[in-house]
């Protein structure tokens, strides 16, 4: 739609011959602008990306990928420093997996619960809960693990060690929660009703309902809450900072201190490792492989979704 | 009446019900049990010397000023850098686009930027935005021999708060009647008119709730603003974007992982500042919002 300026015919007044000419100037400027700032958008991203890879390039000149990838030792600051990934990644599977045994069976039962059993009232209840829950700063998951959930757990099995991963895959585990249940009460609640009532009219049972026929219905949205949830867990580092501690042994006990990928990150920037030495390019590495690993986990979870969802926790 | 099978499945189904009941609760059994500890340890030290205090070496008389300063400067500059951007590209995402191929590559980007992990962003921050500040101070031979000031981290969390507000001004457009856009055409009104004073206007309560998400977002992100070089240990008040700066979360980090046991009261206590810094503000926005709501029709 374009309004042109008219040529004056005499019958119009010059004031609103102006006004049509600024309104079709405002039509040609204002979607020039919109397109300019959204430009920045594409410019962001690709800036993000390219002081990643830039920065992991200057870290793998002078650090080989064979070391990288194959070295089971992360002692980047010591006096014979050595840089295999191996014990972060072992860290982080470590916390994210304990994370997921908390968090996917008290989501989900919380999701079909509010999607298929709770009477509204106490759905509208639970679920402002919910959105707190996911509203509360990290760093306060993290100062809760330190100060109840480790002596809880040094009460129960005296030799954990003061930082340990147990205690940061708790808090965690309570964090992602909500990510689980939002999710797939989404995809739980749209599965067409026709298909529950099929099962009724069978002379099924509310539960035979859920768990044989709307259960698998919403199976692959529930998944891509599982798979999201994971994204977000391993891209957490307040909890694990403060929890979990800087050991990077590689050791699958999760009642001994371990250091995560984020954990490294959030250790370099504080510690007194000056720019441009190995240890802190390291970092970019370190920041790459997650940017990656979050990237795909977040493609293939969005891939299962299918629909648009304007759920901005994702 | 039932057979032996037919009684067996009922058993099955009410204890699975009474099962579903108890977990679901425990999410409310986990908040209050974080927040309940929480205030438990630290209420005792939220005093009127706590906030109007600066940090000390001294557990007892530590005070959270510089850092809840801190943070309101940074919300409200992050919210000033990424509202014309992030609102800009929505409206042109929903209302102007006409290139399929140019909407579909930043719609991805915006999605994908959406799920980067907040260290992430840290990271750029420190790579591109502190070490371009610090070249710049170099250059104009200022006194300033660090990039890690202030405007680091305003910049950092306007590019982090970006896809929020694009995807739910979206989806605040999106819920624009279309009959109400029409009728704004059929009397003869452009493209941008129409989009400035219907469009907006209806869009505007709800474009707000990107505005609560971010602000709550803003003030509880450490781990970025740990990279760029928030400080924790901070004696006075910015008073320009050029200095080192400190906020809430960064703050109560820094005690917490001090040794001694006082800290940890104080770190109680600066988290109980900033729950209630993050529900003030938001507070403020949801009624705004709701005000907003009733007043559109």
């Amino acid at each position: 739609m374009k309004i042109l300026p008219k040529k004056s015919n005499g019958s119009e007044s010059s004031a609103s011959q102006k006004h049509r000419l600024a309104v079709s100037r405002l039509e040609t400027l204002v979607p020039i602008l919109l397109i300019a700032l959204a430009t920045i958008v594409i410019m962001i991203s690709i800036g993000l990306v390219l002081s990643l890879i830039f920065n992991t390039y200057r870290f793998f000149s002078l650090v080989s990928l064979l070391e990288f990838f194959t070295s089971k030792e992360w002692t980047p600051l010591f006096a014979t420093p050595r840089y295999g990934v191996y014990p972060l990644v072992v860290g982080t599977i470590l916390v994210v997996a304990g994370a997921l045994t908390i968090a996917v069976p008290i989501g989900l039962v919380t999701a079909i619960f509010l999607s298929e059993y709770a009477p509204s009232w106490l759905a509208k209840t639970l679920k402002p809960i919910l959105e707190i829950l996911s509203g509360i700063p990290t760093i306060v998951y993290g100062f809760f693990a330190i100060r109840v959930i480790t002596p809880f757990i040094q009460a129960l099995i005296p030799e954990t060690q003061f930082y340990n991963a147990a205690s940061a895959s708790i808090a965690m585990g309570f964090m992602i929660v909500p990510i689980v249940t939002s999710l797939s009460q989404d995809a739980l609640t749209s599965v067409p009703e026709q298909l529950r009532t099929g099962g009724y009219a069978l002379g099924l049972t509310k539960w035979e309902v859920t768990k044989g026929i709307v259960f698998p219905s919403a199976r692959s949205g529930v998944s891509a809450a599982i798979i999201l949830a994971v994204s977000r867990a391993i891209g957490e580092t307040m909890i694990v900072a403060i929890a979990a501690g800087s050991q990077p042994s590689a050791s699958w006990n999760p009642f001994e201190s371990v250091m995560t990928l984020t954990g490294y990150i959030a250790l370099v920037s504080q510690s007194d490792a000056p720019e441009g030495t190995t240890a802190y390019y390291a970092l970019y590495a370190v920041g790459l492989l997650l940017f990656l690993i979050t990237l795909t986990l977040n493609l293939i979870g969005r891939r299962f979704i299918r629909r648009k969802t304007g759920n901005v926790n994702v | 009446m039932y057979s032996k099978r037919s009684r067996q499945r009922i058993i099955v189904n009410n204890m699975v019900s009474v099962i579903m009941f108890v977990l679901s609760m425990s999410s409310i059994v986990i908040l209050a049990v974080i927040i309940g500890s929480i205030f438990s340890q630290g209420l005792s030290r939220v005093t009127w010397d706590f906030l109007t205090g600066f940090p000390s070496r001294k557990p007892d008389e530590s005070g959270i000023l510089p850092a809840l300063v801190g943070s309101l400067i940074v919300v409200g500059g992050a919210l000033l850098m990424a509202l014309p951007i992030g609102l800009a590209t929505a409206f042109y995402l929903q209302e102007f686009a006409h290139k399929r191929v140019f909407v579909e590559t930043i719609q991805t980007l915006i999605y994908n930027l959406a799920g980067v992990p907040s260290i992430v962003y840290g990271i750029f921050g420190s790579a591109f935005f502190v070490a371009t500040l610090k070249v710049i101070f170099e250059n104009l031979h200022m006194t300033i021999t660090t990039g890690r000031v202030l405007l680091a981290g305003i910049l950092t969390m306007s590019i982090l708060i970006l896809p929020i507000i694009v995807v739910t001004t979206q989806e605040a457009i999106k819920t624009v009647p279309r009959n109400l856009k029409e009728a704004s055409y059929a009397l003869g009104a452009s493209r941008v008119q129409t989009t400035g004073k219907i469009t907006a206007r209806f869009a505007f309560p709800n474009i707000l709730t990107g505005l609560i998400l971010s602000i709550a977002r803003i003030l509880g992100e450490t781990a970025p603003l740990l990279l760029v070089g928030a400080a924790g240990f901070i004696t006075f008040l910015p008073t320009n974007l050029f200095g080192s700066f400190t906020v809430l979360p960064v703050q109560i980090y820094s005690w917490i992982m001090r040794p001694q046991e006082a800290f940890q009261t104080t770190a109680a206590a600066g988290i109980i500042v900033l729950l209630l810094t993050q529900l003030l503000l938001s507070g403020i926005a949801i009624i705004l919002r709701a005000v907003l709501q009733k007043r559109r029709y």
